[in-house]
């Protein structure tokens, strides 16, 4: 599959040419396309001047990266564990049920891509899951609808 | 403004004291982790809506501080208005305004919104008088919820970047370092390294240039004391840097924080920026002839690239693969240079330290710990947030007045802290004082601060399957012992829980623990072990009800429990059929519901939603 990656020339030149930006240019990567165009790895590999090879390594050895395309709301369940002692799980399990996907994969329309973290730092908030970037605190079993509602 | 000489500082800070005292109000709004997710950001619009448009005679938009995490984020989002100090909890945009009528305008408190003692029902004003704040002492969450923290400003009006002056000018690298010493710090990463030990041995080696790195992966889930300084007090980072960077001989430096926290990577990179602008980063600081540069390297989400080795392969844009201890990372660190790597708390502590002199610090803690730790206080405990307090309180102290008990009064279990490298303690052990020896001595440890409290509903045998599964998924694979030997003792564990486990089992995984401990690599996998050495040494009787009696006395492990309606209590609402995802649950409106066994899962949504008690678990 082609991506358009026009931004790529401009998030290569945020940071220095040399081979321990590759991190850095692969996080603004992700961010921009939500996942890592494989075209953009050959571009990223040759400017940088690090094998190909490496760059797959890093990207696949990070969670941070994913190399498949992500739907438009990200769901992202805690699971560290103050959320975990407080029902993370279940709320994990009637997201899979609810949207038909297991921890990590994405909806076949590419609207919602559900994902587990391992503590966001509000755990006084617990369990907590973010939606794109918003977080919410205190979830509930039963209020799960809401998180693929939004609002 | 450029600060070339140490008493353009003191004049600065006397001009900024002055317009800071013209405000007789202050509007401090919590802006940490826990309070932003609970709605913080909208106080804040809302403040400044209405601050806007009511124009209240002598107060400034500038007293109105978006703070750090102030600590008591369970009854968050807070608004605190100084100089009094009255503490409103739980705000929501819709008692903004009866906030600024009653505490800007006039001196009046808004009652409903206060703290209410939850042993007498008392409102109590002040957060000082709260016992929650009563029992602590904050050396590095000193300014964390008191300074605005975007302002490199209010960190200077709290005496801010003294320290550094003090250093620069006063000071000769090797008497920072004997004050460091002095002081007794420990690194508070997790392993408690003598800190100035490592930084005498980092400023005598010879190869060049040197580099000093801050660890703010924080990788232990349950734990964000790290991420609410970074975020709240980001220049107490920079500063603690600064002065390291200086007595080590550093010029270049790294503060490494986990992509997870996108505000702290924000916070420090601005605090970067300021305090380059102010002449304490950069060239010539404070026109001492010392130079450095501090850049923020983004973490990319493995719990094992808070490991040293790992982490400076990280900082390098490489795969973060621990390598073997009899190297050492401060002799041949970054790149290969020597290298001083601490944790945040740890570089925060710094400037307090010289300020007051290592004598003062070693005089609070315990001889053998010196000093306070802050610790997230999170889980089945009532009051959640973050704390600090001298080395040495007693985990009761701790628990039951900071924390307050027990969330609905359940009974106490547990309690874990040192996150997947840690350990559980029981009941018997809440009169311990808490400090590095100690808990390593009771088989846990210290860690980096998460601290998490457990009742009777919280199984140990699926903790300690929990923490396995998170090892496994984050062991680097590099060395056998830790990618095979934690895979076998999850999978151990994991039979046990569902019912299938044999008594031998428990002595097999004490003896592979053992080689796993004694193998593996990185500390990753020497203390993998730990969470499940930990609650099969003070909870074995659960383990054994798992086996012999297939039974979870915490009603947690799915597939030993099942989900029942009491047809006595049940009335028909149907609230639990709506819940139910699995469509496990039949009945008619106002008649008794059943659960189809065959078809539920144990999600527990059903018993979530009953209001009457009729779900009975078992
Ligand atoms: C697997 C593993 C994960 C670690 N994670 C962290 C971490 O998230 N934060 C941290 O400060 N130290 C962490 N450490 C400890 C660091 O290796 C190191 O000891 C510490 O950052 C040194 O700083 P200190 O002496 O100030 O504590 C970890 C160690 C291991 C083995
Ligand atoms: S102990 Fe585990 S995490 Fe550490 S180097 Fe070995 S495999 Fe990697
Ligand atoms: S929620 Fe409780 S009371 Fe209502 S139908 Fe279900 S079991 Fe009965
Ligand atoms: S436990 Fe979950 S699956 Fe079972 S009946 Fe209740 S809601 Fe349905
Ligand atoms: S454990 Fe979920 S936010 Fe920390
Ligand atoms: S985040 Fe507001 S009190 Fe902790």
């Amino acid at each position: 599959m082609n991506h358009d990656i026009g931004k790529l020339p401009e998030i290569l030149e945020r940071y220095p040419q040399e081979p321990q930006s590759l991190i850095a240019v692969l996080q603004d990567i992700q961010k921009e396309y939500n996942f890592l165009p494989c075209d953009a790895l050959k571009h990223t590999a040759d400017y940088l001047d690090v094998p190909l090879s490496k760059v797959f390594s890093v990207s696949t050895f990070y969670n941070a990266f994913s190399l498949n395309p992500k739907g438009d709301r990200v769901i992202r369940v805690c699971m560290g564990t103050t959320c975990h002692i407080r029902g993370a799980a279940q709320i994990l399990e009637q997201l899979e049920k609810k949207l038909n996907i297991r921890a990590g994969e994405t909806t076949p329309d590419l609207k919602y891509t559900l994902e587990v973290v391992n503590c966001v730092g509000a755990c006084a908030m617990a369990p907590v899951v973010i939606v794109n970037d918003k977080y919410y605190g205190s979830v509930k079993v039963s209020g799960t609808k809401k998180l693929l509602k939004g609002g | 403004m450029r600060i070339d000489k140490p008493a353009q500082l003191t004049k600065l800070r006397k001009e900024l004291v002055a317009v800071e005292k013209k405000h007789t109000k202050k509007i401090m709004i919590c802006c940490g982790p826990g309070c932003l997710a609970n709605g913080a950001a909208k106080i804040v619009e809302e403040f400044r809506k209405v601050l806007k448009k009511k124009h209240i005679r002598g107060f400034k938009i500038e007293a109105l501080k978006e703070t750090g995490c102030h600590g008591f984020c369970e009854r968050g989002p807070l608004v605190i208005i100084e100089p009094r100090g009255t503490f409103y909890t739980k705000v929501k945009p819709k008692d903004v305004e009866e906030i600024i009528n009653e505490s800007i305008r006039k001196d009046e408190t808004v009652e409903r919104l206060l703290y209410d003692d939850p042993s007498n029902g008392h409102k109590i004003e002040r957060y000082n008088d709260i016992p929650f704040y009563s029992h602590q002492q904050r050396i590095a969450l000193r300014n964390l919820g008191h300074i605005d923290q975007y302002k490199i400003e209010d960190y200077i009006v709290a005496d801010g970047y003294n320290a550094l002056v003090k250093a620069l000018t006063k000071m000769k690298p090797d008497e920072i370092i004997a004050e460091v010493t002095t002081s007794g710090l420990r690194g508070r990463g997790g392993a408690g390294f003598s800190t100035g030990r490592k930084w005498a041995t980092c400023a005598k080696a010879e190869d060049t240039p040197h580099y000093v790195i801050c660890n703010g992966d924080e990788g232990d889930p349950g734990a964000f004391m790290d991420r609410s300084i970074m975020e709240g007090d980001p220049h107490s980072v920079l500063e603690g840097m600064i002065i390291a960077a200086y007595a080590v001989g550093a010029h270049e430096g790294y503060i490494y924080v986990r992509e997870e926290y996108p505000l702290a990577i924000e916070n420090l990179k601005l605090a970067i920026h300021q305090a380059t602008e102010y002449g304490f980063l950069g060239e010539n600081i404070l026109g001492s002839g010392f130079s450095l540069t501090l850049n923020v390297s983004r973490g990319g989400g493995a719990f094992v690239c808070g490991e040293s080795s790992a982490l400076m392969k990280s900082v390098a844009g490489e795969v973060g693969e621990p390598r073997a201890k009899y190297v050492r990372s401060v002799l041949k660190g970054f790149h290969d240079k020597p290298t001083v790597l601490n944790n945040v708390e740890t570089y925060a502590n710094i400037p307090v330290i010289i300020d007051k002199g290592g004598e003062w610090f070693a005089g609070i803690g315990t001889p053998g710990s010196s000093g306070t730790k802050a610790f997230s206080l999170v889980g089945k405990v009532r009051n959640t947030g973050l704390i600090e307090v001298p080395m040495g309180t007693k985990l009761r102290e701790i628990i039951y007045d900071i924390g307050g008990g027990i969330l609905d009064n359940r009974p106490f279990k547990a309690v874990q802290t040192g996150g997947p490298s840690g350990g559980c303690l029981p009941e018997e052990k809440l009169d311990l004082p808490v400090d590095f020896d100690t808990l390593t001595e009771a088989y846990s440890m210290m860690g980096s601060g998460g601290m998490i409290v457990m009742d009777d509903h919280t199984c140990v045998v699926d903790l300690a399957k929990y923490f396995l599964a998170f090892l496994v998924e984050e062991s680097c694979g590099k060395c056998v012992p830790c990618r095979e030997g934690l895979f076998q003792l999850h999978a151990m564990v994991k039979k046990i829980s569902e019912g299938q486990g044999i008594e031998e089992d428990i002595e097999k995984m004490e003896k592979l623990s053992d080689v796993i401990i004694k193998s593996s690599l990185c500390g990753l996998g020497k203390s993998g072990p730990n969470p499940f050495l930990s609650t099969v040494r003070y909870f074995r009787d659960e383990y054994l009800a798992h086996i012999r009696d297939k039974k979870c006395p915490a009603k947690v492990c799915r597939e030993l429990i099942r989900f029942d309606i009491i047809a006595d209590k049940c009335d028909g609402c149907t609230a639990c059929l709506s819940a139910c995802a699995f469509d496990a649950i039949t009945g008619k409106k106002n008649e008794v519901h059943v659960i189809d066994q065959d078809k539920c899962t144990k999600c527990g949504a059903c018993e979530a939603v009953c209001t009457r008690n009729a779900i009975e678990v078992s």
